[in-house]
C-alpha cells in the first residue's frame, strides 16, 4: 500500500511533467519551479535548523563506544569516547563521512538451543556509503552545468569517474554505482520483512524520486541525447539570475528538472532532514566530559525535595536509639 | 516468581523474528500474565503528588484516566518538545533504516516487531506526525500518523514498559537516536495522566521518604551496616568500624541501597567494608543519602533530581570533601550524566584525591564524584594493596559490562583491571555482547518484578545466551558485573537460561583477595564458602 502510494506519486508527477512540456509551459518548470524549489530548500532547511538549535540540551547524553578518560595509564579512546572538542568534531567527521555507527552493524541470528550468534553485516552500510557518496560526486559534477567556465575540481572528478574509459559517452562508474545502491536499498526496504514492516510511503516516496531521477538523467547522457549547450545556458541563465528557456531542450529534461525541483522542495518536509540533523545530535556531538565540565540547562527547574532537617524531625528518635548523631539534640 | 513460568525451550522454540503482514499502525496490545507490570500504588502516587492517584491495573478495560487526558498527553507533549533538542530531533530524522531492529534484547527476546526500537518510537512518532507536523495534519495515516487514542495509550504503556533505557540501539543508530530518551519522556507523558508502575513508584516514594528503595529508616540502616561489619570480622578476625552520618570526613560513600540489603549485593558490601578499612579510609555512609539508585530516572527528570539532590545536600551537611561512588549502573547514568547539571554545580567540595595514591581524579573536577573502580584500580595501579589471586580461584569469571557504566560513562577497562588482578582465571564473552555493545540484563529501568518475569526472560536472553557460551567453552561459573538491578536479576536469569552460574560484584572479588593486615588465615570466601 505505502509502496503503491509512493510509486504512483511519482509516476503522477512524472506525467505532470510531460503534460507542461506539451502545453509548452516551459517558462514555469524551467524557470519558476527551480527557483521555488531552491527557496524551499533553503528556507526550510535554515527553519529547520533554526528552530532545533533554539531548543535547549537540558542534558549532557553522549551514547559512549569507547574507553573514557580517567586514570592516566588507562588509554582513553579518543575517537569513541572523546573529552575534547578535536575529539568531537573527529568522531562527527567519521560518522558523517564515514557512517561509522552504521559500520558497526551486526545481523542477529537465533537457531535452535537456543544459540544467539551476530554476524557482521556491512550490507546496509555499504549500500548507504556508496549511495550518499555517488550523489555527492553526481551533485559536483553537475556544476559543470552550472557555471562558464567550468571549475576544475569539476573535471578532475568527472575524469576520475571515467577512468575506466568504456563507452561513448564515457561511463561514469558513480552513475552506475548509484544505481546498484539505489536498487539495494529499495529492494532491501521491499524484501526484507523487518524494513518492510517499518516502511511508510515517506520511505518508499524519496527512494522512487530519486531513482527516476536517475533515470532520466542516464537516459539523457547515454541514450536519449539532449542538448548540453541548451541545458547550459538555462542552468547558467538561471544561476547567473537572468533567466530564459532556449528553445527545443525536450521532454526527458523537463521530467528530470521537475523530479530534481519535488526533490528538494520535498526535502525540509521529510525524513531527509537527516543530513543537517545528524549535526546536531546530541548522542554524538558531545564530549564525554559531564565530570570534568558542567553542563548546564537553561531550564533547570525546582523541584520538591526533601531535605535533611525534615528527616531528622520524622526519624529523630529512631536516630538517637540507634546511637546516630543529630544535627538537632 | 510466578507460578505459571514458561519453559526456556517452549519460549525460545516461538520466537520469530518474520513479523506478520498486519502492520502495526492499528495499536492493540493484550496484557497477558507475565508480561507487564503491576500499576503504581495510588497512595505513593499521591504521596509524590503526582496526578491521578487511583486503583487501577492494566487489565483493566476503563484505565480512569482524566477526562482531558488527551489535552494533557499533547500539552504534555509540545511542552517537551520545546524543553529536548534530543526529543524533537529524533522526531524529526529517523530514516527507519532498519540498523536497530535487531539490536535491542527485548526484540531479540520476542520477536515481537514493536519492540524494535525504530517501532517503539515510532509508537510516539506517529502520533506526533498527526498532531505536530504539515504533512500529518493533512494526509493523516498516508504520512504515517496516528490518532492519539486509549488504545495507543495502551500500547504506549506496554512497549515503553518494556524498554530498559540500555541505549544499545543508540550505538549502531547513524543518528544516535536514543529509544531511552524516548522512554523516559513518554514515561513522563504517561505520568501525567496516572500511568506509572509499582516497582518504581514505591521505590521512589521510599527514597524520598528514608532516603533508599526499600524504605529502610535509619535505625535499620545502621543494623544492616553494622550486621555486615560482624559478619566480615567472624571471616577475616578484624574489628571494622563503620562510621555513619560522621561530620567532618574526607569521603561520602554512596551505594544501592540493595548492596546492604540484597544478596550477592551483599558481598560486594562485605568487599567494601573489607577495602576501607585496611586502606584507613577517612570516609561516612549516610542514612540520608543511603541509596546511590535513583528509580526517578526511570520515569521522570523530575524524580529524578528529587532524588538526587541529597547525595550533593548531604555531602555539604557532613562537610566532605569528595564523593566515592558504589557498583550500580543506572545510578552512575545519573551520577555522572545528570548531577551535577541538576543539582550543582558542587563548588563547596574539592576536587577528589586518593588519600592513598596522590592521584588526583581530574576526571571528575567538576562533579567531584568518583567511581569505586576508578579507585580500586589506581589503588591497584599504585601497590597500595596487596591482592591473593588465588583466593578467587573457586571462580571462573567473565564480566557483564552494565549498560550505563559502559555507554553512558566508557567504564570499560577499570573493572577488567580490577578482575584481572583479583582472579586468575578470567574470560570475556564474545565481542558483540560486551564493552559498548554489552546487552542488558532485561529488567533494568523498572522492569524487574516478579509478574514481568517471562518478559524478563525474554529480554535477558541474549546476556544469558553469551554467558552460556562462555561457561561452555571455559566453565565460566561466575558472572561479574558492577550493577545492583544485575546482581538481583541475572541471577534467576542464570537460573533460567544456563543453571550452575553465580552472579557478584567486582569488589565481592577484591574483598575475598585483599589481604588485611592482622587478619586470621582465611577459611571461607565472603560467601562463607570454604576456600578451594
Amino acid at each position: 500500500m505505502n509502496i503503491l502510494f509512493s510509486l504512483c506519486a511519482v509516476i503522477f508527477l512524472i506525467i505532470i511533467a510531460i503534460i507542461g512540456g506539451d502545453l509548452k509551459m516551459e517558462y514555469l518548470f524551467g524557470i519558476i519551479f527551480p527557483y521555488a524549489a531552491i527557496l524551499t530548500f533553503i528556507l526550510g532547511i535554515v527553519y529547520n535548523v533554526i528552530k532545533w538549535a533554539r531548543i535547549p540540551v537540558p542534558f549532557h547524553i553522549p551514547t559512549v563506544t569507547g574507553q573514557q578518560k580517567s586514570l592516566p595509564w588507562i588509554k582513553n579512546n579518543r575517537l569513541e569516547s572523546p573529552h575534547t572538542t578535536l575529539g568531537v568534531v573527529g568522531r562527527m567527521a567519521f560518522e558523517i563521512l564515514f557512517f561509522r555507527s552504521l559500520f558497526r552493524n551486526t545481523k542477529t541470528e537465533l537457531r535452535n538451543g537456543p544459540q544467539l550468534s551476530y554476524g557482521s553485516s556491512k550490507y546496509l552500510w555499504l549500500g548507504a556509503i556508496v549511495f550518499h557518496w555517488s550523489f555527492l560526486i553526481i551533485f559536483l559534477r553537475h556544476f559543470r552545468l552550472f557555471m562558464e567556465p567550468i571549475p576544475s575540481f569539476v573535471l578532475a572528478i568527472q575524469n576520475i569517474d571515467g577512468f575506466m574509459q568504456i563507452g561513448l559517452p564515457v561511463l561514469l562508474i558513480t552513475d552506475a554505482l548509484f544505481s546498484i545502491a539505489l536498487l539495494f536499498l529499495l529492494f532491501r526496504r521491499i524484501i526484507d520483512s523487518r524494513v518492510r514492516y517499518i516502511s511508510l510511503a515517506a520511505d518508499y516516496f524519496p527512494l522512487f524520486l530519486i531513482i527516476s531521477i536517475a533515470v532520466t538523467g542516464i537516459l539523457m547522457r547515454y541514450f536519449d541525447k539532449v542538448d548540453l549547450i541548451k541545458i547550459k545556458e538555462l542552468a547558467v541563465g538561471l544561476f547567473a539570475f537572468h533567466p530564459a528557456v532556449p528553445e527545443g531542450i525536450g521532454v526527458m529534461f523537463f521530467i528530470h528538472l521537475f523530479l530534481v525541483c519535488t526533490l528538494i522542495t520535498y526535502f525540509p518536509f521529510s525524513k531527509l532532514l537527516h543530513m543537517p540533523g545528524i549535526f546536531l545530535s546530541p548522542t554524538r556531538n558531545l564530549a564525554n566530559n559531564s565530570r570534568m565540565k558542567r553542563h548546564e540547562n537553561p531550564w533547570n527547574h525546582p523541584v520538591m525535595v526533601h531535605p535533611y532537617e525534615e528527616y531528622e524531625d520524622e526519624f529523630r528518635e529512631k536516630m538517637r536509639e540507634a546511637g546516630l548523631p543529630l544535627d538537632k539534640e | 516468581m510466578s507460578e505459571s513460568k514458561i519453559k526456556p525451550e517452549e519460549l525460545a522454540e516461538k520466537i520469530n523474528y518474520t513479523p506478520d503482514h498486519k502492520g502495526w499502525m492499528d495499536p492493540s496490545v493484550e496484557f497477558k500474565q507475565g508480561v507487564f507490570n503491576y500499576s503504581g500504588n495510588p497512595a505513593n502516587v499521591d504521596y509524590l503528588k503526582l496526578p491521578n492517584a487511583r486503583k487501577w491495573q492494566p487489565t483493566d478495560q476503563d484505565w480512569k484516566l482524566p477526562e482531558n487526558w488527551k489535552e494533557i498527553i499533547l500539552e504534555g507533549l509540545r511542552d517537551r518538545l520545546t524543553r529536548f533538542r534530543s526529543l524533537q530531533l529524533f522526531m524529526d530524522i529517523c530514516v527507519r533504516c532498519g540498523a536497530c531492529a535487531d539490536k535491542c534484547h527485548f526484540f531479540i527476546g520476542s520477536g515481537d516487531p514493536k519492540n524494535m526500537p525504530v517501532l517503539r518510537a515510532e509508537l510516539l512518532r506517529s502520533v506526533y506526525r498527526n498532531n505536530f507536523t504539515m504533512a500529518g495534519k493533512i494526509l493523516g495515516t498516508l504520512a504515517g500518523g496516528r490518532e492519539l487514542t486509549v488504545d495507543v495509550i495502551k500500547e504506549w504503556f506496554y512497549y515503553f514498559f518494556q524498554c530498559t533505557q540500555c541505549r544499545r540501539c543508540s550505538v549502531f543508530c547513524p543518528y544516535g537516536i536514543d529509544t531511552a530518551e524516548i522512554t523516559i519522556l513518554v514515561r513522563e507523558l504517561l505520568n501525567l495522566i496516572g500511568i506509572n508502575i509499582d516497582w518504581i513508584i514505591t521505590p521512589v516514594a521510599n527514597s524520598f521518604r528514608t532516603g533508599n528503595h526499600l524504605g529502610i529508616q535509619p535505625h535499620g540502616f545502621k543494623d544492616s551496616i553494622d550486621f555486615a561489619a560482624e559478619e566480615l570480622e567472624s571471616i577475616t578476625g578484624l574489628k571494622i568500624d563503620v562510621p555513619i552520618n560522621k561530620k567532618g570526613a574526607e569521603i561520602l560513600f554512596v551505594a544501592p541501597s540493595a548492596d546492604y540489603f540484597g544478596t550477592p549485593h551483599y558481598y560486594t558490601l562485605l568487599g567494601y567494608l573489607a577495602l576501607f578499612h585496611e586502606i584507613g579510609l577517612d570516609y561516612t555512609w549516610s542514612s540520608y543519602a543511603s541509596e546511590g539508585g535513583n528509580f526517578g530516572s526511570f520515569i521522570s527528570h523530575d524524580l529524578m533530581k528529587s532524588l538526587n539532590a541529597k547525595i550533593y545536600a548531604e555531602a555539604k551537611r557532613l562537610g566532605v570533601k569528595w564523593i566515592l561512588g558504589g557498583e550500580c549502573g543506572h545510578m552512575w547514568r545519573v551520577l555522572n550524566q545528570y548531577m551535577d547539571t541538576m543539582n550543582g554545580p558542587a563548588d563547596f567540595l574539592e576536587v577528589p584525591v586518593s588519600p592513598l595514591t596522590g592521584t588526583k581524579f581530574e576526571n571528575t573536577r567538576s562533579t567531584k564524584m568518583v567511581h569505586i573502580c576508578e579507585f580500586t584500580s589506581d589503588l591497584i595501579n599504585n601497590n597500595k594493596i596487596k591482592l591473593d589471586k588465588s583466593r578467587n580461584d573457586q571462580w571462573k569469571v567473565t564480566f557483564h559490562d552494565s549498560c550505563n557504566p559502559a555507554r553512558a560513562m566508557g567504564l570499560i577497562e577499570e573493572p577488567r583491571y580490577i578482575i584481572k588482578n583479583t582472579c586468575n582465571n578470567f574470560f570475556e564473552m564474545p565481542d558483540n555482547t560486551i564493552k559498548e555493545q554489552t546487552f542488558c540484563c532485561g529488567s533494568g529501568a523498572g522492569l524487574g518484578t516478579d509478574e514481568n518475569f517471562e518478559m524478563r526472560m525474554r529480554g535477558g536472553l541474549p546476556r544469558a545466551n553469551a554467558v552460556k557460551y562462555v561457561k561452555e567453552k571455559h566453565g565460566v561459573n561466575f558472572l561479574g558485573c558492577i550493577c545492583a538491578i544485575d546482581k538481583a536479576t541475572l541471577p534467576p536469569l542464570m537460573e533460567y537460561w544456563v543453571g550452575g552460574v553465580e552472579v557478584g560484584g567486582i569488589h565481592e572479588l577484591v574483598g575475598n583477595a585483599l589481604i588485611m593486615a592482622g587478619e586470621k588465615e582465611r577459611t571461607t570466601d565472603l560467601r562463607g564458602e570454604p576456600l578451594v
